[in-house]
């Protein structure tokens, strides 16, 4: 079934149990070490007053005559976490990533937010679960970024050199490639927020009063394929592989985690492809995009290839349908190889655009749920 | 039809013990909600039953908004597409009980996107209805029998053939799997397509679709034929949703029909005809009024005073379009119009982008749909419309409880 959740199988359990039996839950997630919350219309039972830190699962059994919610409040009142939905005579495993304090957790029979409750301490730390897994995938995804952001410097430098000759020529040749370690590993480069801007911004999304402090690979593209020359932007090259350099300076203190930098950079950098380069936008003179496409599902790729060991484990369903995501975007980019690129992107009709599309959002909706089966 | 005429307690039976399987099987989640809005919200807010011998959508009281979708399948693994109509069946037996799909649109994992997309959130049903067809691309397509489906496909799931005057744009017509969503609120019948769209991703593409704003039918005996864009009652002998003779006749198909896993289900035919708007506008009512063979105000018959009295053919011009149309002028061919208005801004030219999403159902497209529309050749509406969008599907049954959408088919 679609990659959801424990907690969504068992939700949809309560709500269909006998609809579709080849769906029942394959809900092991929570079995273990479950907290039991017993609730009934008028009572909110449970089983373990003191919890520890980090990821707990409660099996909220609802064996009231209304539909219950659950919730975990923190001392000021406000929403921790809630399960809405549990019918009665029906149990859901509800996982909450408890950090230290004292909560409440109130069962709401009928679902008016209000309900009996329990006073419950939590002490100790959350953190990863102290899955070693992860804390490697996250020390071999910053060997990654160091060794991505090297190669895109070291073919800036020969693109800039062109650039310098004002070598037209030579330069257009070399500017695809130079943004290829750069598209990979875009979403850490964001991380800080002044450097993406001056590599990588397009005219098109600069307000009237930026347009004179425009710089980056993209005023060289439009200079190169719209001017035909590059005279006179040797300065602007230079401040191209400054700004690297100055990212390449900030990486050492950078800490990169599974969930946020890693999953969740793997889904922007499908954003990227799905909004900017399979409608032509990013490479609006040079139609370089697919070189960038493959540059952002190798990033992303990438990424899945560290965490998989964990998601095959967590969610096996999400890990084939990633698998078979990447085959078929693989595969349709290999369609319009040429030489040692692609075809350009104005050349690409219609129809392909569409295929690649429909690719893009089958491999971007499964990858949407990385985080959530790598913070599980 | 040889089996047993259901007869008008059969429907209205089955149609109650298939409420009571929902509310039944909605009884862990959201039943509170779907009643809430019975109560406090009217007619406009129920939810239509999901589970039954039908599916909905067909001979159900039209609702007043439309959004149909035609998808491509994208894969070639039988298994995953089942996987997929299993998915389908539970989030549309959801939304149609009012409910969110999967965990909800708030309160879920922080980390992940929510399973619903939440913009029907604290909205009532609104007489949702998801119907689901199978066109002839999904039995066969480029000679390539991709889910093993090829020998079952029926055989009165015909390829349309090209009717005089049609100008079908690839880009809207055919599909492997249709749905037509229809609700009284548009943002339901949108908010289901987008998430069983979200749900197909990696198993079905969007191949087109399209938004309809305002019924043009009436399947409700005694109720006003509501006006189409050219401002007439079209399709006034509409079958009724309560005449279950006509129904077992001529719109579901039968166990004999040639295809058994079909049995109770029906044959949708979607065109998108685009009406020339501007050049009607000019047209004298006379004209106008010859053109349909009624009178513009009261939708009556030429020669008649009320819209629902008897038609005389022989009074109407012989182009007219009701004459042209007439089950008498088509050997008793009849079938279930359900179609919508649709204006889709201006086509570049100034000119209104808009006309009739016609969507009939029928128990065979070749004595329903294609004996009428073949019949239209010479119909003088032809001067003010164009066909430019196709689609004919197979709509199974209804889904039993513990079945989903297609079970027949793939079981």
């Amino acid at each position: 079934m679609r990659p959801v959740s424990a907690l969504a199988v068992a939700g949809v359990a309560a709500v269909s149990m006998s609809l579709l039996t080849a769906c029942g839950g394959d809900d092991d997630a929570g079995a273990a070490g479950a907290i039991p919350v017993t609730a009934t219309d008028d009572s909110c039972e449970v089983g373990k007053t003191e919890l520890t830190a980090g990821k707990t699962t409660f099996k909220v059994t609802n064996k009231g005559s209304k539909v219950n919610e659950f919730e975990v409040l923190k001392p000021d009142g406000k929403i921790l976490a809630e399960r809405e939905n549990i019918g009665p005579g029906t149990s859901v495993d509800f996982v909450v990533n408890l950090p230290a304090g004292t909560f409440k957790l109130l069962c709401s029979a009928g679902q008016t937010g209000k309900g009996p409750s329990k006073d419950v301490t939590v002490t100790g730390t959350a953190g990863e679960g102290g899955d070693q897994r992860l804390a490697k995938a996250a020390a071999d995804y910053k060997a990654f970024v160091v060794v991505r952001l090297d190669d895109t410097i070291t073919k800036t430098k020969a693109f800039v050199d062109a650039v310098k000759a004002n070598d037209v020529a030579k330069a257009k040749e070399l500017y695809a490639p130079s943004r290829v370690g750069w598209e990979t590993i875009e979403p850490v480069a964001e991380k800080f927020g002044d450097i993406d801007p001056k590599v990588d911004a397009r005219e098109a999304d600069l307000k009237p009063e930026e347009k004179k402090d425009w710089s980056g690979w993209h005023l060289l593209e439009k200079a190169l394929w719209k001017d035909g020359s590059v005279k006179g932007k040797g300065k602007y090259g230079d401040q191209l592989l400054a700004d690297l350099e100055t990212l390449k300076s900030r990486l050492p203190g950078l800490t990169l985690d599974p969930v946020n930098d890693m999953a969740g950079g793997a889904k922007e950098l499908l954003d990227e492809v799905a909004t900017g380069k399979v409608t032509g936008e990013e490479e609006a003179f040079s139609h370089t995009d697919l070189v960038d496409f493959k540059a952002n599902v190798d990033g992303a790729k990438k990424i899945y290839d560290l965490l998989k060991p964990v998601v095959q484990e967590r969610d096996a369903q999400l890990a084939t349908d990633l698998d078979g995501g990447f085959a078929k975007v693989e595969a349709l980019l290999k369609k319009h190889e040429k030489g040692d690129g692609y075809v350009s992107y104005d050349t690409v009709g219609k129809d392909d655009r569409k295929e690649l599309a429909d690719a893009v959002n089958a491999l971007g909706e499964p990858l949407s749920k990385l985080a959530a089966a790598v913070a599980r | 039809m040889t089996e047993a005429r259901p007869g008008l307690s059969r429907r209205r039976m089955l149609g109650f013990s298939g409420a009571s399987l929902v509310v039944g099987a909605a009884a862990g989640a959201g039943l509170d909600r779907v009643a809430f809005a019975d109560e406090d919200k009217g007619g406009a807010g129920r939810a239509v039953p999901f589970l039954g011998p039908h599916q909905a959508g067909i001979a159900t009281p039209v609702q007043d908004r439309l959004h149909f979708a035609a998808f491509d399948v994208t894969t070639g693994d039988r298994e995953r597409l089942v996987r997929m109509l299993k998915e389908w069946t539970q989030a549309a037996a959801a939304m149609t009980a009012g409910r969110p799909v999967g965990d909800g649109a708030v309160g879920g994992v922080a980390v992940a996107p929510p399973d619903d997309t939440g913009e029907a959130l604290g909205l009532p049903p609104s007489r949702l209805t998801l119907t689901i067809g199978f066109g002839p691309s999904l039995f066969e397509k480029d000679g390539e029998d991709r889910f093993g489906i090829k020998a079952r496909r029926p055989p009165a799931l015909v390829d349309l053939p090209h009717f005089p005057g049609d100008a079908l744009e690839p880009a809207r017509s055919g599909g492997d799997i249709a749905v037509q969503a229809c609700a009284d609120d548009p943002q339901v019948a949108v908010h289901a397509i987008r998430n069983l769209a979200r749900i197909g991703f990696g198993v079905v593409a969007v191949r087109w679709s399209q938004l309809g704003f305002g019924k043009t039918s009436s399947t409700t005996p005694g109720a006003q034929t509501p006006r189409n864009l050219f401002g007439f009652k079209d399709g006034t002998e509409n079958i009724a949703e309560t005449d279950d003779e006509l129904l077992g006749r001529h719109v579901w198909a039968g166990k004999g029909d040639g295809s058994d896993w079909m049995a109770g289900g029906s044959y949708m035919v979607a065109r998108r005809i685009r009406m020339h708007i501007e050049t009607w506008d000019r047209t004298s009512l006379r004209e106008q009024e010859d053109i349909f063979g009624r009178d513009k105000g009261e939708g009556a018959p030429v020669g008649a005073r009320k819209e629902r009295d008897a038609p005389v053919l022989a009074k109407m011009k012989p182009d007219a379009h009701v004459r042209l149309a007439h089950p008498d002028s088509n050997g008793g061919a009849r079938i279930l119009r359900r179609g919508y208005s649709f204006t889709d801004g201006s086509d570049g030219l100034g000119r209104l982008e808009a006309g009739l999403f016609f969507i009939a159902f029928q128990r065979d497209p070749r004595t329903g749909f294609i004996r009428v529309q073949s019949s239209l050749a010479t119909d003088a509406l032809n001067e003010y419309i164009q066909h430019v969008g196709s689609g004919v599907f197979a709509c199974p049954p209804g889904v039993q409880k513990g079945g989903f959408w297609g079970d027949t088919l793939f079981a």
